[in-house]
Parts: structure tokens; C-alpha cells; sequence
């Protein structure tokens, strides 16, 4: 009889077939700046005509895995996003309401989506830009199998309403434990891999990898520090002022370390090799990196402008974050440039669609943050779905975007064949593209006109607005930020399929076969 | 290919790139300092709510308008020094209180549902914010929030005066169903939470918790042994919907404001 652990085995031996194949190394070294080389002679030979083996089984997994969860983190969003605009929808199950589905979004968003994509290309990047195989191949399959059991805990406790209520760090402190555990395991197997590298210089990607993994590392145990009163509940150490200072600078280094500097270090490797042009510029690739890893800190505090956190702690964050307009525009720039001179691509190439608009939403979303952190502006955005918009424009335009980017390459190459089908990649394009764009209209005049609403007198200076006048204004802006998700998500089932028909598909036996060199 | 032994930034920057542990360590204590500048001050400078754990706050001063110097314990209730001794007999206007048992439990039930995700509780100093939700909200407000709730999103009101504001009936039938109440409400219906009893040993568990925090634990001058093993007998027999009555009861009316008295400061 067949045990579940064979069935699961023959099915992923099908869908991923082979285990750590041959393909030549083709970091973008050489082309990336001109001192970034191999170091002894015989590794150059190696590299350039003979093959070099990678641990790739893993990146598959965790590539299949994120496509996965774009489909679930984003289909969740769109029920939530319901039920603000039809409250009917969480039928009165506790499972199912507004306040403990929504940690689950998020978290499935950026930890189980984002995540994967991360460890994906992570382990992808610094085995292919070192012309070195991981570390340990082991310890990135429990990285795996540890993240995994994660997500489906976080899958688990949320909807049951097991919490710590600190937004973006719900999950309870055992979650949190194993959380530290399987990031280091992560982190270390990074790292280590870029210590036994066999290039002399390490690749950019890698310095935002490594910052990110540090920076998460910080975040994660400060934040978390709390006192269990039982085995699911727990409350943090601090309070009031400096545990919102705190919880927010763990908030907004989130974005900052692992939603911008991680994807940062994909966008530095996969816009470079979709456009087979090296990245613009080296020197602007150095003032990015350090100035995002130095200045990015500081933002948290604009988000409790004008709250009972001493004032200069928010004005010293809204001047960072005003000063990090250059560093992320050069970086948006960098990215953008590396694709001069190769622009007609665009019409052919959907994978590089995705790469450009995502850069185009990153330079527009870092330059909203900024602007909302100005105390005049944050006076009228706070707490309105201005955030929201301004959060999705991040997630669902430049991160989305990106990772679909990366994956669609990766998927190619990891499997060395084609996609089952371009113009489908096309399609989900458009849909991603539409979605987004619906989506952030629609919360930026919801989140304008609240805040308006709230502020507004009349002539006899009594406030014009009650406040629920405020939420049944919201309702078709609501119901128009549902309906560009639901087109977001129909974007990511069909990516879903597309990269199953693809990996699926019938081709030359993939182990024997040395890539282009 | 031959030419990388040249340098194309700085020789700091290339050693950098040359060498992971340079490159790990840099970019370790980069990442430290705006974190620091900003978190550590918060634990000792005035106006941050942090209290000494002996009645001082770290040199926070509220002046009333003539200039003197407002009591600490007129903002943070001190048992000691107050008219009323124990929990059960503080009045609202005596200063900022810990939770009271079933205040604690309905707490619980308010981070649990995720309430924090809809509902501030953190009023700005704007004109409109005080008409709307009263006196904006000050440090001292929440150094007994351990997991604040600030909150950073409207959906619903602000609740961080909430307290009073509406009678227990009121809260009863709009929890149960919120659209009976407020025909715009997006909220969910909260009726379930009538079935569901307290948890007793997790809430005395969080009493005693409280009194160990490392930072702003409650004095066991309020949390005494007495109150503690009185509280089951506080608790037993509440279902969720109860507690979390209490808990939005008791919001906000701690201390009594004076008018044109800059508390932020």
C-alpha cells in the first residue's frame, strides 16, 4: 500500500521532475562592472564552458510554493475587501470576520507569498552570482519544510483569533520562536554561501539579501519580546509610547528591509539578466544600498505623526524619509536605465513588462511614502485607506510585480524550457497591471475624501459630518477596491496554471542538459 | 576580465565587497543606529509615559495655566496619595488605573476579534478630533497597554474615549448587531461573543503578568495578592460580551483635563 508520504513524493517527482541538475553558470559578472570577476583562472574556464552544479531542487519548491500563495494571501484580500463593502459575507462565522482574517492576509501576503519568493530567489541568486552550490543543501530543505509549517500554523491560529495584536506580527510566541529558528537557518545558509563564493567581489543582490536577514533578524526578536500567559497568548514587554514606536519601527522596516531591500536585490539581478544588459550603474548601485541600510531605519516613527510619541521622534522620521526620495529614485533609476537601449524588448518580452512597471510603481510608491510622512499631509491621511492604497501600491505593484518577474525567469530556467504559454504571462500582465491600478484609485479617493469628510465644518462651525456619513460614502470606493483584487487575483490563477502546464510539459531530459552557456 | 584588481568606488567599499564579514558587519551596525536614536531616548526622556516605578516619570512635568506644576498623581492615579485606595473604588478624573479584572478579560476579547484593525485609539490634537472624540490622548494614556492599541486605521470611530459615552444597553444590542444600531455600519456582528465564557485562569494569569512586565508593570500596591485571588470570583459567570463592555466602559476617562493645559508638550 502506498503511504501518503510516497503519494506526495510521486506526485512533486512528477510535477518537479529530477533532482539538482547541470547548467552553466551565467552570472551576470562580467557585465555587471568590470572588477566583478572570477577569481582563480580555472573557475573562469569552468564557468564560462563547463558546467557548474547548483542546488536548484530547493529554489523549485519554494518557486512553485510563492505562485501558490500569490493565489491564496491575494483571494483572501479580495473576500475581506468584501466584506467592508458587503458585511454580510462573513456569514457570522468568528473564522471568518473582518478582524481575524485580515492578519491573515497580510501574513500570507508577505510572509508565506513574499517569503517564498525571497527564499526562491535568494537561494537562487547567491549560488548563481558566486558560481557556488549552497552551503547546505539540507539546511535549505528544513529552511523549506520550516516555513512552510509556519504558514500553515499562521493558516491555523489567525482565523481562531490567536493573536498578539501587533499588526504584521500576529502570530503567537511559539510561531514567533520557530519564526527565529527557520529565518536563521535561512540567513546562515545565505551568508555562508556568500563566504565560500568562488567570484572575488560579492553581487549586489546579495548585500540587500544580507541586509534584509539582518534587519529582519533585529525586527523580529525586539518586537516580539513578550510574556506568555498561556501556550497561545502572550503580552509585550513594553507599553503604550514605546511599544508603538517600536511595533512601528518594526512596521515600517518590514516594507523597508524585506519588502523593498529584498525585492531590491531581485530587481538587481533579474532586470539585468531579462535584458541581457548589465545593471546602469555601479557607483549608483553602491549609494542605494548603503543609503537605504542606513536611512530606511529611521522611517517608522512618521507613522505616529501627531500621536502622543514625542513630536520630534516623527519629525525626525518624516525628514529621513523625505531624504530617502534620492536614494530609492536612484535606485528606480538604475533599474530603469539597465533597460535603455534595450526598450524594444517590451513589445516582445511580457516577463520584462513586468520588471519595468514594477520599477515604475516602486520609484511612484517611494515617492507617495515620503509625501504622506510630511505632517500637513499625514494630518489628512492617517488612518484613512489612503495607507491602504499606498501599501498596495507597494505590494501589489512593485513586489507582485517583481517577484512575477523573477518567477516567470526562474521558471524558465529551472526547468530549462519555454512557458507553456507568453501570451498567457501577457494576459496575467494586464490583469495584474489593471487590478493594481483600480485598486490604488480607488483607496486614494476613498482615503482623500474621509479625511476631508472627518475635518470638515460647516457654517456655523459644527463638524458637517457625522462619522458613519464617512463609511457609507466609502461603500462603492470599497466595492471598486474589490473588484480591481478580484482582477489582481484572476491574474494569479492564471500564472498558476501557466506555470504548472509549464513545468508539466513534456521536454528533453532536464538533467543531462548543460543550459546555454 | 583582467582588470579586477581595479577599483571602481572606494578602497573601504571594495574591501567591503571583497570580504562577507567586512560586508556583514557593516551593514549590521548600519542598520543599528537609526533605531537606537529613535527607540532608546523613548525609555527615559520626559513625556513618554515611562514610569520610575516609584511615582516619578522621568521628569515629565504638566503645567497648568498659571505655571505650577500639576501632581503627577493628578494624571497617574497613586493609591497612596488618592482619596480612593483600591481599584474598585477609583473614580473616573483620579488618574490613569490599570484594568480592572473583567476590564483585562474584555481587553483580551478586543485583541483577539482585531478590533485594533478598524478602530483608533489615539486622539490627534486637531480641532475636529476633539469635537468628534474629546481631548486628544496623552503618553500616560496607555503605559499600562501592554501590546498598545493605537491602532492605525479608521474604518470605524476612534475609542479612546469611548468610556461613557454610550450606555451598556446601547453597547449590547450594537455589538450583537451593529447594523440594528447604525444601519451604515460595516462592522460584523458580534452577538456569539454572549456564548462564549470568560476565561478566568488566562485572565488571572494576566493580572499576575502585568505585575512583572519589565517595563510599566503594574504596581502590586493595585494588583495586590488580595485582588488577584479575588478575581476569579470578578470574572466567573461573564461571557465575552460582558468583558468587553467593561473594557470599552472604562476608556479615556481616567484623568480630568484642564482646559488650555498643553499635556503634550
Amino acid at each position: 500500500m502506498r503511504s501518503q508520504t510516497q503519494f506526495w513524493h510521486d506526485f512533486f517527482q512528477k510535477m518537479m521532475p529530477g533532482g539538482r541538475f547541470f547548467i552553466a553558470s551565467d552570472c551576470i559578472c562580467s557585465g555587471w562592472l568590470a572588477n566583478f570577476t572570477i577569481q582563480k583562472g580555472d573557475i573562469v574556464e569552468a564557468t564560462q564552458a563547463t558546467p557548474v552544479k547548483y542546488d536548484m531542487e530547493v529554489v523549485r519548491w519554494f518557486t512553485i510554493a510563492a505562485a501558490i500563495y500569490a493565489v491564496v494571501g491575494t483571494l483572501i484580500g479580495v473576500w475581506i475587501a468584501s466584506e467592508l463593502a458587503w458585511p454580510f459575507l462573513n456569514f457570522d462565522i468568528p473564522e471568518l470576520t473582518f478582524g481575524r482574517l485580515r492578519p491573515l492576509h497580510t501574513n500570507a501576503v508577505i510572509f508565506a507569498f513574499g517569503g517564498c519568493v525571497l527564499m526562491a530567489t535568494g537561494f537562487y541568486m547567491v549560488q548563481r552570482t558566486g558560481a557556488t552550490r549552497l552551503w547546505s543543501n539540507k539546511l535549505a530543505w528544513f529552511t523549506f519544510w520550516g516555513w512552510n509549517l509556519i504558514i500553515v500554523l499562521a493558516v491555523i491560529t489567525l482565523p481562531l483569533g490567536l493573536t498578539e495584536g501587533k499588526e504584521y506580527a500576529e502570530l503567537i510566541w511559539p510561531i514567533d520562536i520557530l519564526i527565529a529558528v527557520v529565518w536563521l537557518s535561512f540567513g546562515l545558509n545565505h551568508i555562508m554561501t556568500v563566504a565560500i563564493r568562488k567570484t572575488t567581489h560579492i553581487y549586489v543582490s546579495n548585500w540587500f539579501t544580507m541586509g534584509m536577514i539582518v534587519m529582519i533578524t533585529y525586527l523580529h526578536v525586539v518586537n516580539s519580546l513578550a510574556i506568555p500567559v498561556s501556550l497561545t497568548n502572550s503580552y509585550s514587554i513594553y507599553s503604550g509610547v514605546q511599544d508603538a514606536m517600536i511595533q512601528w519601527w518594526w512596521g515600517h522596516n518590514a516594507v523597508g528591509f524585506y519588502l523593498t531591500g529584498g525585492f531590491l536585490g531581485i530587481m538587481y539581478y533579474f532586470v539585468p539578466k531579462q535584458t541581457g544588459r548589465p545593471v546602469f550603474s555601479y557607483r549608483l548601485s553602491v549609494l542605494h544600498f548603503w543609503a537605504l541600510t542606513f536611512g530606511y531605519v529611521w522611517l517608522g516613527a512618521h507613522h505616529l505623526q501627531y500621536t502622543a510619541l514625542p513630536d520630534w521622534t516623527g519629525s525626525l522620521g518624516a525628514a529621513v524619509s523625505l531624504a530617502m526620495i534620492i536614494p530609492s529614485w536612484g535606485g528606480a533609476m538604475n533599474g530603469m536605465m539597465t533597460i535603455s537601449g534595450a526598450w524594444d524588448k517590451l513589445r516582445t518580452d511580457y516577463i520584462l513588462r513586468f520588471l519595468v512597471v514594477s520599477l515604475a510603481f516602486y520609484a511612484m510608491s517611494t515617492f507617495e511614502g515620503p509625501v504622506m510622512s510630511i505632517k500637513t499631509v499625514n494630518a489628512l491621511s492617517h488612518y484613512t485607506d489612503w495607507t491602504i492604497g499606498h501599501v498596495h501600491s507597494g505590494a501589489l505593484g512593485w513586489m507582485a510585480m517583481v517577484s512575477y518577474g523573477a518567477i516567470y525567469h526562474m521558471i524558465k530556467k529551472l526547468w530549462n524550457t519555454e512557458m507553456y504559454s507568453d501570451s498567457l504571462v501577457n494576459v496575467h500582465f494586464w490583469l495584474a497591471t489593471i487590478g493594481t491600478v483600480i485598486y490604488i484609485v480607488a483607496m486614494w479617493v476613498s482615503g482623500i475624501m474621509q479625511g476631508l469628510m472627518w475635518r470638515d465644518y460647516d457654517e456655523f462651525g459644527t463638524l458637517t459630518h457625522t462619522f458613519v456619513e464617512s463609511v457609507s460614502e466609502m461603500h462603492p470606493y470599497y466595492a471598486m477596491r474589490a473588484i480591481g483584487g478580484m482582477v489582481f487575483n484572476l491574474g494569479t490563477w492564471i500564472a498558476l496554471y501557466n506555470i504548472v502546464m509549464t513545468v508539466r510539459q513534456p521536454r528533453a531530459s532536464v538533467n543531462a542538459v548543460p543550459a546555454k552557456a | 576580465m583582467s582588470d579586477h584588481d581595479k577599483i571602481y568606488s572606494t578602497k573601504l567599499q571594495d574591501n567591503t565587497e571583497r570580504s562577507t564579514v567586512l560586508m556583514f558587519v557593516l551593514t549590521a551596525l548600519a542598520l543599528t543606529v537609526g533605531g537606537l536614536v529613535e527607540i532608546v531616548p523613548l525609555f527615559y526622556l520626559p513625556n513618554t509615559g515611562m514610569s520610575g516605578g516609584d511615582g516619578t516619570y522621568n521628569g515629565t512635568a504638566h503645567k497648568d495655566k498659571s505655571g505650577k506644576t500639576i501632581s503627577m498623581d493628578k494624571i497617574v492615579w497613586n493609591p497612596a496619595t488618592s482619596a480612593h485606595k483600591t481599584l474598585d473604588d477609583w473614580q473616573p478624573g483620579d488618574g490613569v488605573r490599570p484594568y480592572k479584572a473583567l476590564e483585562l478579560a474584555g481587553r483580551a476579547v478586543y485583541i483577539r476579534e482585531g478590533c485594533y484593525l478598524c478602530h483608533s485609539q489615539m486622539i490627534r490634537p486637531f480641532r475636529d478630533e476633539k469635537d468628534r472624540y474629546g481631548h486628544y490622548s496623552i503618553a500616560e494614556e496607555s503605559m499600562y497597554d501592554h501590546t498598545f492599541q493605537w491602532g492605525s486605521k479608521r474604518t470605524g470611530p476612534d475609542l479612546a474615549r469611548v468610556g461613557g459615552k454610550y450606555s451598556d444597553e446601547w453597547h449590547i444590542q450594537h455589538l450583537r448587531h451593529p447594523r440594528d444600531i447604525v444601519p451604515e455600519s460595516v462592522m460584523p456582528n458580534y452577538f456569539w461573543l454572549e456564548n462564549k465564557p470568560v476565561n478566568v485562569a488566562e485572565t488571572v494569569q494576566t493580572l499576575k503578568v502585568m505585575t512583572m512586565m519589565p517595563f510599566n508593570p503594574v504596581p502590586k500596591s493595585i494588583y495586590t495578592e488580595a485582588y488577584i485571588k479575588d478575581a476569579p470570583a470578578q470574572l466567573t459567570g461573564k461571557n465575552d460580551l460582558q468583558a468587553l463592555i467593561a473594557y470599552l466602559q472604562g476608556l479615556g476617562n481616567h484623568i480630568k483635563f484642564e482646559e488650555g493645559v498643553n499635556y503634550r508638550d
